[in-house]
């Protein structure tokens, strides 16, 4: 177990057009720590595991695991494990075999490789499947023989690339709390990539959100849920996702459509006025608070809540529709006028042009007495 | 009482899966009802590439007047004694030998040297691969009789004229074998050998420990096309070697051809005595022979 540090990764694939993959990236790992990076396709998560494991040579920077310098170390010298997506289970080898491979490479003498294979298939309930093959196992089994096989040499990095994505929904959800409690009970360094934002934000002690090759923010997943620093990351995380109204602040007098609010501190100019989905919430027609009117598109019922897709009244057709949750009970329809209440808490502001947090000197209050515009 | 849902009643169209077990799927009805059109074209197409194996066979028992006959017909007894003479008459068992130690070295020689080659190729970064590549690809493109004056003078700079060597040295290695390597590694995903080398496993241990046992389909296609080829290779045998006790079978074969005199049924005879070990071989290996053919994509 140990700190991974990067420091300055940088990664280009060479070519007639050079695609820049990785910029500038620094981040600390801390000892027994599980970071999860997360991010859309093609952002460079998947290119920062490869980097750490080895597979892909860096065009410049450093990669420190336990303190030793390991870029220009072969994948097999770094001391690291990994788990693919693909689980890459030799397919001709049983799983005893597959699980002692690492073992085997390393001359690890027999009683004690023997002793490990045991071991690690006892932890991961997988002593009854040891005989058979990779193709007679379920998607389940296989991946619990990847972190088996990465697991049974005690590596100081435990590196996993999207390893739940092949797995339906329900599996999904059980393996990734044996994740967990395998990460709890071992304490291993962590680099867990995924596209994922609830795995991440489930699994991650801290996230990293990447967005073409660079970072946008690190940090605890409540940290970058409620405070992101940009439009990308507060876009990104959340489902169903942050909801955005543009509009422009003059003299500390923020209009967003129907919406008059007083932003203390905001710089003049066009903003976006960032909201998540708890934000909002029914209001009855004689609220006081700060209301919106809107008018229902259509509602998700989920059971549990409902998710009501609307748009402000009086609002452009090409506007970007508001999604809020609401009890079962409160079940609009489409078509119907209904009243949310915004929370001001919970508004946060971004500048158009350079998608940054736009940071507040006070609280966010409505601008005129009657606080209802629509 | 069963669970309403657990009768193969409660719903129309419930998938037999739902509702018990599939039905065993009844082959050997499909295959005995009824033919299909294609065999009307198929059939006789198979008699007329039979014909001239049952001719050689029928040909190869017979005496040389009864062989004379045409349209050839069933001797009236079958004259083991041609087999004999071949085998007493000639140097026959040389041949043989000469041919099994030729194809066993080019097949061993191809499997390993292909591959290896196929897998550089294939995942290797070296400046000038793809140019490498293209020129191997080219000469796939240029016919055997083009280049055999040039092999004929490297082979016989290296002394090897009239040896077997002169056989197994240009055939060690083949553009079509390293072509067929590479794409087979092309097409595997390279996850398997990132895992092996991040388990501890070098570049020649991920390979042999990792690739080889996968390569099972591609190796025996590349195998048995080589040995097929190399077994039944005349013309190079023809330029290269002059020593009767040097020949291979195909070109020992000639030597029962005369200038104003052929003993066919003795040719026959020997040919039948060459072609049976590959007959044996396809018979032993058909399950794996096909198998391997059709997972390579060749026809």
């Amino acid at each position: 177990m140990a700190p991974i540090v990067l420091d300055g990764l940088r990664k280009v694939y060479p070519g007639k057009q050079p695609v820049v993959a990785l910029e500038g990236l620094d981040l600390t790992i801390d000892d027994g720590e599980l970071v999860a990076f997360v991010g859309p396709s093609g952002c460079g998560k998947s290119t920062v595991l490869r980097c750490v494991a080895g597979l892909e040579k860096l065009s410049s920077g450093r990669v420190l695991i336990g303190g030793r310098e390991v870029q220009e170390l072969p994948p097999g010298k770094r001391d690291i494990a990994m788990v693919f997506q693909s689980y890459a289970l030799y397919p001709h080898l049983t799983v005893y075999k597959n699980l002692a491979f690492p073992l085997r490479e390393r001359h690890v003498p027999r009683v004690r490789r023997d002793a490990e294979v045991r071991r690690v298939a006892e932890m991961l309930e997988l002593t009854p499947l040891l005989r058979r093959r990779p193709g007679q196992l379920s998607g389940g089994q296989r991946q619990r023989v990847a972190m088996g096989r990465a697991l049974v040499r005690e590596p100081m990095a435990f590196l996993l690339d999207e390893p739940l994505s092949n797995l339906d929904a329900k599996l999904r959800t059980q393996m990734r709390a044996e994740i967990a409690e395998v990460h709890r009970r071992l304490g291993i360094t962590s680099i867990y990539v995924t596209h994922d934002q609830v795995e991440a934000m489930t699994l991650g002690e801290r996230i990293v959100v990447m967005r073409d090759g660079r970072l946008q923010q690190a940090g605890t997943p409540a940290e970058v849920y409620e405070n992101p620093v940009n439009l990308f990351v507060a876009g990104f995380l959340g489902t169903p996702s942050m909801n955005q109204v543009s509009g422009r602040v003059s003299r500390g007098l923020l209009v967003a459509g129907s919406l008059r609010l007083l932003v203390p501190g905001a710089p003049d100019g066009d903003v976006v006025l960032g909201v998540r989905p708890e934000g909002l919430s029914p209001a009855s027609v004689d609220d006081d608070g700060l209301c919106l009117d809107v008018l229902v598109s259509h509602v998700e019922a989920l059971g549990n809540e409902n998710l009501v897709h609307a748009r402000v009244t009086g609002a452009e057709e090409s506007a970007k529709p508001l999604v809020f949750r609401s009890p079962p009970r409160f079940s609009p329809r489409g078509g119907d006028q209904v009243r949310v209440r915004v929370d001001p808490s919970q508004l946060l502001l971004f500048e158009q042009e350079t998608e940054l947090r736009v940071t507040l000197a006070g609280p966010v209050v409505a601008a005129d007495e009657r606080h209802v515009v629509a | 009482m069963s669970h309403p849902f657990s009768s193969p009643q409660s719903h129309p169209l419930s998938p037999p899966a739902l509702v018990g077990p599939l039905p065993e799927p009844d082959l050997s009805d499909r295959r005995t009802r009824r033919p299909s059109p294609w065999h009307f074209l198929l059939l006789p197409l198979s008699l007329v590439m039979l014909t001239p194996l049952v001719w050689m066979v029928i040909t190869a028992i017979s005496t040389p007047a009864e062989a004379r006959r045409f349209p050839p017909a069933l001797p009236t007894s079958i004259q083991w004694s041609n087999f004999s003479a071949v085998w007493t008459g000639s140097p026959f068992g040389h041949w043989l030998v000469n041919t099994a130690i030729v194809s066993v070295v080019v097949v061993a020689s191809n499997v390993v040297l292909c591959s290896l080659a196929g897998y550089a190729f294939a995942r290797l970064r070296f400046r000038g691969s793809g140019l490498a590549f293209m020129l191997l690809l080219m000469t796939l493109m240029v016919p055997f009789q083009v280049v055999l004056i040039p092999t004929l003078l490297i082979v016989k700079s290296f002394g090897l004229i009239d040896h077997l060597g002169a056989l197994i040295v240009p055939n060690l290695v083949t553009a079509f074998g390293v072509f067929m390597m590479r794409q087979f590694f092309v097409a595997l995903p390279p996850d398997l050998e990132e895992a092996a080398r991040i388990d501890g496993a070098s570049r020649l241990g991920v390979f042999l420990k990792v690739l080889v046992p996968l390569m099972g389909p591609p190796l025996a296609t590349l195998a048995i096309l080589t040995f097929l080829s190399i077994w039944n290779d005349f013309l190079w045998p023809l330029v290269a070697i002059q020593s009767p006790e040097n020949m291979t079978m195909q070109l020992g074969l000639s030597t029962f051809q005369g200038a104003h005199l052929t003993d066919w049924t003795l040719l026959m005879a020997a040919t039948l005595m060459s072609q049976l070990p590959v007959i044996v071989l396809f018979v032993a290996g058909q399950r794996v022979f096909v198998r391997s053919i059709a997972s390579s994509g060749i026809k």
